[in-house]
Parts: structure tokens; sequence; C-alpha cells
């Protein structure tokens, strides 16, 4: 089990918690504010971008190459971004907050 | 009648896949304070549709995963949701709408976001066939699931080699089936992209086991003693457990055409997606459109399009300057590729390749050209091709095909 926490751009903070599934899935399930996922997970529209809480970047890790390309396409993107549909909820991810970017 | 929403209003749309589910949460956004209606014949919660074909076929999660919206942020949001009915006919002189159980409701904005069904051919034998499904909706993707798992041989005939039926045709190879696509042109994928890049998913998905036969053209689905089989025009026969159509798609257009609404291969909007009534609005695959980056009528099959005249929409209709203005993109998922276009290629007159594959990996990108103008870009397991094929379009630059067509070149240096 993985608490994932989401801040929203109106600062809002919503916690979740799950034990697979992708963290975009979740927030939409959670209906955290800014997280589309219009392409429905498969990384093609870049509209589930969150800022990685620099705490947490070392356990999330880096963005893929397509990730990293796709992230290109947003100016609010920053070293810290990734898109959340690229991370699969795991004990990992226990206690990491991303603060979402639009 | 005026412009902004007086708190009173009732929006009321029609179809809640992406472009309705979408202008219900943005109209939220822009402030309409009235009631919101979303009726939809379909009577599972909202949900994405291009996963369909793709890992939803394959994988035993159910519904839940692919859902647009939590069903709790309709309620937070006040949106009602009316699903498994059906709008038998739309009143825009009373402002109503009728519904199956005849029940009617009023109207201030009618947004029809009413998509399109798949067409089914009329073959010999189409109406008698066993499971013979298209992919269009959940309930597809679960008849084709649980046909294909009963089924003992699990061969599968796809009749149409479009982007629908080749990943279904991935999914179900994926699967363990023995499946084989029928398609009428002499390459597949011929009304949306060029040779080469046919050439490339034909080889594609011979090497995964798929067999593809081109200029066959369907006549006749056969019952006999063994079970049924699909008939070409040449006598060739492929047997088949499970049969998928996917020969493209017919506007739902009947409801906007009884009520009077003008109809042009689609529902015809203005920039602000207003259809020729003042109250009526359409958005999605249902409309024909201007685009303003290729200055012609269009009619779009696909999410952006949808999710994009939903936010035009939303900002119409509570009264805030707008414009339609977008460019379109699609994707599509088949095996380990992954396939991102931009722009529209019609017109073109010249293709350049880019080649960027490594040992065993494809990648490698397509880009259209008329004369120096850049229109279009496939991209093939490169975003980074995507990514700059969009901004160097959206931007109208010009960018030198030497420097595409050589793989050294840095792409991000043709932004400048």
């Amino acid at each position: 089990m993985a608490k994932i926490t989401f801040i929203t751009k109106d600062e809002h903070t919503i916690v979740c918690e799950a034990d697979s599934g992708s963290v975009m899935e979740l927030a939409v399930q959670n209906g955290v504010k800014g997280i589309d996922g219009d392409c429905g997970g498969v990384c093609s529209c870049a509209t589930c971008h969150v800022h990685v809480a620099p705490d947490s970047v070392a356990r999330v890790g880096e963005a893929g190459e397509i990730e990293k390309d796709m992230l290109e396409l947003d100016d609010e993107a920053n070293e810290r971004s990734r898109l959340c549909c690229q991370l699969e909820v795991s004990d990992e991810l226990d206690g990491i907050v991303l603060h979402v970017a639009h | 009648m005026t412009e902004q929403s007086t708190g009173n209003d009732v929006c009321i749309i029609i179809g809640a896949s992406h472009g309705g589910v979408n202008l219900a949460f943005a109209l939220r956004k822009e402030g309409w304070d009235g009631e919101i209606h979303l009726i939809d014949q379909d009577p599972n919660p909202p949900y994405h549709r291009p996963p369909l074909s793709k890992a939803h076929l394959i994988s035993d999660d159910g519904l839940e995963k692919i859902l647009l919206k939590a069903p709790k942020a309709y309620e937070d949001h006040n949106i009602q949701l009316h699903l498994g009915h059906t709008v038998t006919a739309i009143d825009h002189v009373h402002q109503l709408v009728n519904l199956e159980d005849g029940s009617s409701k009023h109207y201030d904005k009618l947004v029809l976001a009413v998509g399109a069904r798949p067409i089914i051919p009329p073959i010999k034998g189409v109406d008698s066939a066993q499971h013979l499904y298209p992919m269009r909706t959940a309930e597809d993707a679960n008849h084709i699931r649980s046909a294909f798992a009963q089924s003992e041989s699990k061969r599968v005939v796809i009749i149409g080699g479009g982007y629908i039926g080749l990943e279904t045709a991935a999914s179900l190879k994926k699967l363990g089936g023995d499946v084989t696509v029928l398609e009428r042109e002499e390459r597949i994928l011929a009304r949306v992209t060029a040779p080469l890049m046919s050439e490339f998913f034909q080889t594609l998905h011979t090497q995964n086991g798929v067999a593809i036969h081109t200029g066959k053209n369907v006549v006749e689905l056969r019952q006999n003693a063994n079970g049924q089989e699909v008939v070409c025009s040449d006598g060739t026969l492929y047997p088949a457990d499970v049969i998928v159509i996917g020969v493209g798609i017919r506007v739902n257009q009947e409801l906007a055409q009884e009520a009077g609404l003008e109809i042009d291969n689609g529902i015809s909007i203005d920039e602000q997606c207003k259809t020729s009534d003042a109250n009526i609005y359409a958005i999605g695959d249902c409309t024909y459109h201007h685009n303003k980056h290729y200055n012609r009528m269009l009619r779009l099959e696909s999410v952006q399009n949808a999710v994009d005249q939903a936010k035009t929409t939303a900002r119409a209709l509570t009264g805030k300057h707008t414009e339609y203005d977008a460019l379109p993109w699609f994707w599509s998922d088949q095996y380990d590729v992954k396939l991102q276009m931009v722009g529209l290629s019609d017109g073109y007159d010249d293709i350049i390749k880019r080649d960027e594959s490594e040992a065993g990996q494809h990648k490698f990108s397509t880009w259209y050209f008329k004369g120096e103008q850049l229109l279009a870009v496939d991209a093939v397991n490169n975003a980074k091709a995507y990514v700059v094929g969009t901004k160097l379009i959206a931007n109208k630059k010009q960018a030198s095909k030497t420097d595409i067509a050589n793989s050294a070149t840095d792409l991000k240096s043709l932004l400048g």
C-alpha cells in the first residue's frame, strides 16, 4: 500500500492510497484537479503533468526518453517534471508528494 | 436570452464520451452555474475509448481502470448523468429533448456530442453471422473478449485494415489468436497514411504472426459444418470463430437532421462550435468544422478534437470570446510500436523519412511537405520527432529537408 499526496495548483491537498495501477489513474479516480489523462495513460498527451516534490525525487526517479520528449510540449516543465501515467504505484512510492503542474 | 449563464440556465449534453464529459467539467470550470445534464444510451459510466482495442482488450481489469472521471467527480461538480437513456427527438422550437421513455426535458443550451457508429457493411450473411462485432464501445470489447475466450481454435478475421482493425489484431495476437486482417484496398491504412507507413505496419504485423491480405473484398459470411467462413470475391475463404468489423464510421446525425440543423459531411458548426440553431452546439466526431490551421473544412475522428471542441464550447456558452483553433493529433499503439501523428498530410507532394532505428528497435519519422511547408509528421517510437514536428507545424516554421533527413542532425536545432 502506498500513500501518495497530490497538491493541486489551487493548493488543495489530496491524499490517496493504492496498491497498484498508475499514479495518473489514482489521481483521476480521486478527482485530482489538473490531472486529465486524456490519452488514457499511454504517454501521448502530456495532460497528467506533475512536479515531484524535492524530497520525493530520489524515489520517483527520472522520466524515460519518450516521457522527457513529451514534456517538452509543456511550458511548465522543469527538472522535477513527470507524466504520472508513467509512474506505477508501488511500496517504493509510499509517502511521495506530487504538485500538479496545471 | 443573454449569452451569459444566469445561474438558472439548463445545459443538456447528448453523448457522454470524451467530448460530452470534458464539456460538462469545462463548463463548471468556466463558471456555468445552471444545471448540466449528460445523457447517453451507453449504460456504463463514461470511459476512455482508445484503450478498448489496446490495453483494455487484453487485460482482465474492469472498466473502472479506464473511466474518464471518478463517479464521485460528477456529484462534486453537480453534473447529472442520465446513462442508458436515448434521446428520440429534439424540438428546437420549444427547446426540448424527448427521451425514449416519453419524457421530455427543457434546455437553454443543447450540445450534441453524439459521435458516430461503426459501419456494418451489407455483406451477404452479415445478419446471421456468429460472433461478429464492431469495436467502438465497452460492450463491443466485452463481446470480442468473451467470444475469443470461448472459442477453441481462436481464429479471428478482422475486416478492415485501419487503425481500429490493426490495433485489435495486435491485441488478439498477444492473447494467442490466429489472426487474419482482410483489407479491400491495395494497402492497409490507405485512407490515413503514406505508402511507406502502410508498408511498415504490414511488415510489423506479418513479423508478429498476423496474416494481412490486401485487395480482399469480402462478399459473404457463410456457415458450414465446421463453423463459419469469410468469403472474398476472388474465391478465397477464411475460417473465423470471431469476426471484427472495422471499416469506418457513420456520423450519428439523424437527431440533428430531423431538427433541421445544417448537415454537410457531419453536423455543420462555426468556430464557436455553434450549429445553424443559436441554442444548439455540436462537438467531436460528429462535427463538420473549419480548421484554421489548414484553412479547410474537416471531420475528425479523434479524442483531441473532441476535447478541444469541448473547451471551445464551454467558453462560448459562458459568454467568453473563443475560437476553435487546434492542430490535429492522433496516436496508435501496436505491439511495441508507439505511433504518434501530428497535422494533416492531405495534399503533400514530398515525403522525407528520417531513420533513427537502432538494433532491434524501430525508431523513425515521416515528414510530409507541400513545397517547403511542413504539413504533418508520423513518428514511430520517436516522441522527439513528434514534439519538434508539432512545434514547427503550429508555428508554421520552415525546416530544412536535408537536416530532417540527416539523422545526425539534432532535431531540436530545427526549432532555431
